[in-house]
């Protein structure tokens, strides 16, 4: 067991970086996550790495392409104007099917909104959010040690799918600081990276291009994405808490699901059979664990900090099973567990439970 | 027999998508020539565009990246600060280059990226059918510009290379023109300068190439050569802007 260190969330995220072989990063500043570019401008020196502050956005995450294509781990960090920036990116990496990492802390939206943490930009994260047909991974960890696990995580799993992995965080989860294990980089079976851009020396020439104008060979092209969708589903993740008796059960990811944990022990200690799922992986959903929960939960409840994104997710995955009720603050506000707690015992005095 | 003419090694044995006329096929001739004769094949990649060339691959036999519309300097940057020892350029026309992609363009050549542009204005985006680009000339008309570009409503031509010439990180900047034989060699010497420039490392290298649209010029081959060098060039003239190892030289 390696030593335990204080760490802010985001210098979490940098550091796991690095220790996960990206030796690129590119980005433009933007509140709350500007402790990721310091951090990595620090850091990118001592390691020999690149740190290069991007015009904007929409440059930066077009560095981190040009840099991918040559095989180097690249990420960019951004908050949800400058994500909205990039999309453009997103939908080239995808379409490219180049490796990246991409860090959104979600701030209060829409438009310039504020700089407290919110989770607003569920949609946008899950359902592809740039132009064309594609999904990308998203993860939402809840604690400082699971960014550092996941940062570093993702970026095996952008080179096993050739594919952009988004890290889904929040104000609150940038700016927290807990005590961590910086754990190895742990070993991982990784396909070659046979389509890298570095001089055609000895072999023919390639082509990293996303133009196919034959409506045909773009359909296939399509599916051919669609089939490495197929495969990433497999890979949801998800927290269960207090599951296995509960006719309640809370759907919650990020700083949600932790207040949430406090409403259900809150809940618990008056009796109330209440448990929690923490969805770490917005897309893949984790539709078979609420599924597995709805046969002995008939009431669900979706707990957002937005008007309710994920609730849908949590109603798909339900095909009709069960209720699902929804909670949301939006616009940067953070409830106390009491609030979700109080929320938790009306909806179970007026559904009986 | 000696052999005088032939394809070079590095331009592909496909037919050009190009109008007839078109600049484009000549300048993509000459890179290949000069990634011959300086033998960079193992070296070099390039950035094309989004606009006519964005098919450029289909004929350069090295390493290409496709670019989403006016990012070109932004990839090289990325390609070139992760492999410093490859040789990057980005082929792009004047929309690409001036309108949707200035901040690209500027930021990277002020920041000296080891990177070379080889800019093909034609002052129209060919591409799309012929709608006004940021280098489209006064009075001229184009498919979005039916009465030709009036100042007070489009504003002026951006001379997006006289600009970058004025930036300390830019090292090389020169405008070309493929009016005459003669010019079409000056432009040769001019890219395999740019490149020398970028290999040098001492910075961002710029080669702007006025090249002839006629398609969307509405002109015959013939006398689109007469226009390119009788207008473009009054609006445009050709000659070296900047080359800091000229003044090391002197």
């Amino acid at each position: 067991m390696s030593k335990k260190v204080l760490m802010k969330g985001t210098d979490a995220i940098a550091e796991a970086a690095i220790r996960a072989g990206c030796r690129c990063y590119f980005g433009y500043p933007i509140t709350p996550q500007n402790e990721i570019p310091e951090y990595m401008s620090r850091r990118m020196e001592e390691v020999g790495g690149v740190f290069l502050q991007g015009e904007s956005e929409i440059a930066s995450i077009n560095m981190v392409l040009g840099a991918a294509a040559t095989g180097m781990r690249a990420m960019t960090s951004s908050s949800s104007p400058g994500i909205s920036l990039k999309q453009e990116g997103l939908s080239f990496l995808a379409a490219l099917e180049l490796p990246a990492v991409i860090v959104n802390i979600n701030r209060g939206g829409p438009g310039l909104g504020n700089i407290a943490p919110s989770q607003g930009d569920y949609y946008q994260a899950t359902r592809g959010g740039g132009h064309g047909d594609y999904r990308m991974p998203v993860y939402a960890p809840a604690s400082v040690q699971e960014l550092y696990d996941i940062t570093m995580r993702a970026f095996d799993v952008a080179d096993l799918y050739r594919s952009p992995v988004m890290i889904l965080g929040d104000g609150m989860m940038g700016q927290i600081v807990e005590p961590i294990e910086l754990n190895e980089r742990p070993e991982a079976d990784l396909p070659p990276k046979d389509y890298i851009l570095d001089g055609a020396d000895g072999r023919p020439s390639r082509i990293i291009k996303s133009l196919i104008l034959d409506p045909a060979e773009m359909e296939e092209h399509n599916w051919k994405l669609k089939r490495k969708y197929d495969l990433m589903l497999k890979s949801a993740r998800w927290e269960e808490y207090l599951t296995d008796d509960a006719k309640l059960v809370v759907i919650a990811y990020g700083t949600a699901a932790r207040i949430a944990k406090g409403a259900v022990k809150r809940a618990r200690s008056e009796g109330l059979k209440v448990g929690l799922i923490r969805p770490i992986t917005l897309w893949p959903f984790p539709e078979e664990a609420i599924r597995n929960a709805a046969k002995h939960s008939k009431v669900f409840l979706a707990f957002e900090m937005s008007t309710g994104q994920m609730v849908d997710d949590v109603r798909l995955a339900l095909e009709g099973r069960a209720e699902c009720e929804f909670y949301g603050r939006p616009g940067g506000v953070v409830p106390l567990p009491q609030e979700v707690a109080m929320i938790i015992q009306r909806i179970w005095l007026q559904k009986e439970l | 027999m000696k052999t005088v003419y032939t394809r070079p090694k590095s331009l592909k044995d496909a037919p050009y998508h190009y109008c007839p006329g078109c600049g484009h096929s000549i300048v993509h001739r000459l890179i290949c020539e000069l990634v011959d004769e300086m033998d960079l094949r193992g070296r070099i990649i390039c950035i094309p565009p989004a606009g006519c060339a964005v098919l450029a691959y289909n004929y350069f036999d090295f390493d290409t990246c496709e670019s989403a519309h006016g990012r070109g300097c932004a990839i090289a940057t990325g390609f070139k600060r992760a492999r410093p020892d490859k040789l990057i350029f980005t082929y792009q026309g004047d929309g690409d280059m001036a309108a949707i992609g200035t901040a690209e363009t500027l930021h990277a050549a002020n920041r000296g990226e080891r990177i070379t542009s080889i800019f093909i204005n034609n002052a129209v985006y060919g591409m799309t059918g012929g709608q006004m680009a940021p280098t489209t000339m006064v009075g001229q008309k184009t498919s979005t510009s039916p009465y030709g570009r009036r100042t007070e409503i489009e504003g002026y031509p951006l001379k997006i290379t006289d600009l970058i010439a004025t930036l300390p990180g830019a090292a090389y900047v020169t405008r070309t023109s493929l009016a005459t034989p003669a010019k079409i060699r000056e432009t040769k010497r001019s890219i395999k300068k740019a490149f020398e420039v970028q290999m040098a490392g001492i910075g961002y290298s710029l080669v702007e190439i006025l090249s002839p649209c006629p398609t969307n010029w509405k002109v015959t081959p013939r006398e689109s050569f007469t226009y390119l060098e009788e207008i473009m060039e009054k609006e445009y003239p050709i000659g070296v802007m900047k080359d800091i190892t000229a003044k090391k030289e002197g």
